[in-house]
């Protein structure tokens, strides 16, 4: 039981955090609870903070709407959140598909699809960055919010508080185009708001630490990790993870018997 | 050591070119896709929405408004719905506007999407002056065009009298019975669509329609003589000269050519 705990206490309290969001956005629709009103989007947090998208309100700039205070504090909210605990805790922690692309990943690896696949990637993990920067040249070019448009996370987020329509459609493509075409596909190499808290997480405060010493190179970790190149340190130096694409799901920390891996504040390390 | 450089350069330089070229690629289709979604002209927007093309760019699709409405009239478009993609929307014959004095989905708006300013007048909010679309009356289908008694789009109107009124006519065919039929004024009605929502017959034989496709505009050109005021808009008519081969000269020279034939 104790080992249970050691081995998924991060996991566990992710699920908890990602259901339990989605209960409250479910609440605040369907019950009228006040807890969390909105969906991923924007939301107001006990009828008075209000939280927004950044990356929604980038692309409503790009085409040319003007920004209300409401939402620039809302802006300006999330993003100090997400600066000081990585951006990119968002897909680990607040993400609804990130269910989706886990429960991928791991048939994946029960199926043992690598073996009929191989190990190499065929695609870079760039594409986030270029359809980032897509997104926003489609959105100045046609005057709405690009990615908003087809953004999976919204509609499977917004279906889930609002009523699905064919929005599972959505969750079935990703998962299977995880499972069969690409490894980690949708979060590690396609999302551009992925691509977009990879960025913010660039200057997060928490982070991810490897302790080269205690490491017996069992590689445990790359083998959860959904961005198994920020772990580029381990087995080699004492470094903290520096990329912005570690998404903070601690899943690594978790695996490791070693304890080679653990939650670091990233100035106190660099002192 | 000089050849991996280069190398190494053109499988950079190749590397970009290839990100170009999916980014392009998968731009179009994008863009396409989009083109699609927002295809749909005829949706009736929640009170106070801005323009449909600054209301697509601004609304953040958050569906607080849905959430703030006490009837359930919004709903967000779902995929499969064949409608902009998550922006909140109303079907009247289902549940219409109730048109709530106090509004609660406008002000929880936050991009301002809905426009606070745009139903408030002197200071207070005002959902008469709401515009979520026009209600058109079709009179082959309205069973008071036919001489069938029905007034019930008239009395379900909010606005009762001004936006809907009933007009009486002889009834030539039976020569002693009247015609009573409703008569829309886009100039007081909402939008709200409780008269649609109201409507006897199978098909409603009132619907509302977006403001700018159901109303016409005559243009500067046609003055009501008879209507002081309405002259003043002459001073917006521009002159459109175009040339044609007849009125290269000029008119008298045109109506005048030809008759050498006659003499
Ligand atoms: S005015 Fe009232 S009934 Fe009409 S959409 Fe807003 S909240 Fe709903
Ligand atoms: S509250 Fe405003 S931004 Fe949110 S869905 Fe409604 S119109 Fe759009
Ligand atoms: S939509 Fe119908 S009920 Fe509503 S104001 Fe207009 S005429 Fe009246
Ligand atoms: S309710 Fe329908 S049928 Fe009756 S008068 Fe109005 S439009 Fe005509």
């Amino acid at each position: 039981m104790v080992k249970l705990w050691e081995n998924y206490r991060y996991l566990i309290l992710r699920r908890l955090t990602q259901v339990g969001l989605l209960v409250l956005y479910f609440g605040g629709n369907v019950w009228g609870w006040t807890v969390l009103r909105g969906n991923l989007s924007s939301s107001k947090i006990f009828n008075t903070i209000p939280v927004s998208d950044p990356y929604a309100a980038l692309q409503m700039l790009a085409a040319g709407a003007t920004l209300a205070t409401d939402l620039l504090i809302g802006v300006a909210v999330t993003t100090i959140f997400y600066l000081l605990i990585g951006g990119r805790a968002f897909c680990s922690w607040v993400c609804p598909i990130n269910m989706v692309t886990d429960a991928a990943n791991y048939t994946r690896r029960v199926l043992d699809i690598k073996r009929v696949q191989g190990n190499k990637q065929p695609a870079s993990r760039n594409i986030r960055y270029w359809a980032l920067g897509l997104s926003l040249v489609i959105s100045a070019v046609m005057g709405l919010t690009a990615f908003e448009f087809i953004s999976p996370i919204s509609m499977v987020h917004r279906g889930i508080v609002f009523g699905l329509g064919f929005g599972w459609a959505a969750i079935v493509v990703i998962f299977l185009f995880d499972l069969l075409i690409l490894k980690n596909g949708w979060c590690g190499h396609v999302c551009p708001l992925g691509g977009f808290y990879s960025l913010l997480g660039k200057f997060s405060l928490i982070r991810v630490h490897h302790n080269e010493a205690n490491c017996t190179l069992c590689m445990k970790c790359k083998v959860v990790c959904p961005e198994q190149q920020v772990l580029g340190m381990v087995g080699k130096e004492s470094l903290p993870v520096l990329s912005g694409e570690c998404t903070n799901c601690a899943r690594c920390i978790e695996v490791c018997d070693d304890d080679a891996l653990g939650f670091s504040i990233k100035s106190l390390v660099k002192k | 050591m000089e050849k991996k450089n280069i190398s190494d350069r053109r499988k950079f330089i190749f590397n970009m070119a290839q990100g170009v070229g999916i980014t392009v690629l998968g731009g179009f289709v994008w863009s396409a896709f989009i083109d699609e979604a927002k295809a749909s002209q005829l949706l009736l927007r929640p009170p106070g929405a801005l323009k449909e093309k600054d209301f697509l760019r601004t609304c953040i699709k958050c569906g607080l408004c849905v959430e703030a409405c006490p009837y359930d009239t919004l709903m967000l478009a779902r995929p499969g719905d064949h409608r902009p993609l998550g922006t909140p929307y109303f079907i009247p014959r289902d549940i219409p506007c109730y048109m709530c004095p106090d509004i609660p989905c406008v002000p929880v708006c936050p991009t301002g999407a809905l426009n606070e300013k745009s139903v408030t007048t002197d200071g207070h909010l005002n959902i008469k002056v709401a515009d979520m679309g026009l209600a058109v009356v079709d009179a082959e289908s309205c069973i008071a065009f036919w001489g069938i008694q029905c007034d019930a789009c008239y009395r379900a109107c909010p606005i009762f009298g001004e936006a809907i009124t009933i007009e009486y006519q002889k009834n030539e065919r039976t020569g002693k019975h009247a015609y009573m039929t409703p008569i829309v004024h886009s100039n007081a009605c909402t939008g709200c669509g409780l008269c649609e929502h109201a409507c006897v017959t199978e098909k409603p034989a009132i619907h509302i329609l977006p403001r700018e496709v159901a109303m016409g505009k005559a243009g500067d050109y046609y003055i009501k003589g008879w209507d002081k005021k309405d002259e003043k808009r002459l001073k917006n008519a521009k002159a459109i000269k175009s040339t044609t081969e007849i009125n290269k000269k000029s008119a008298i020279d045109s109506l005048n050519s030809g008759l050498k034939d006659l003499y």
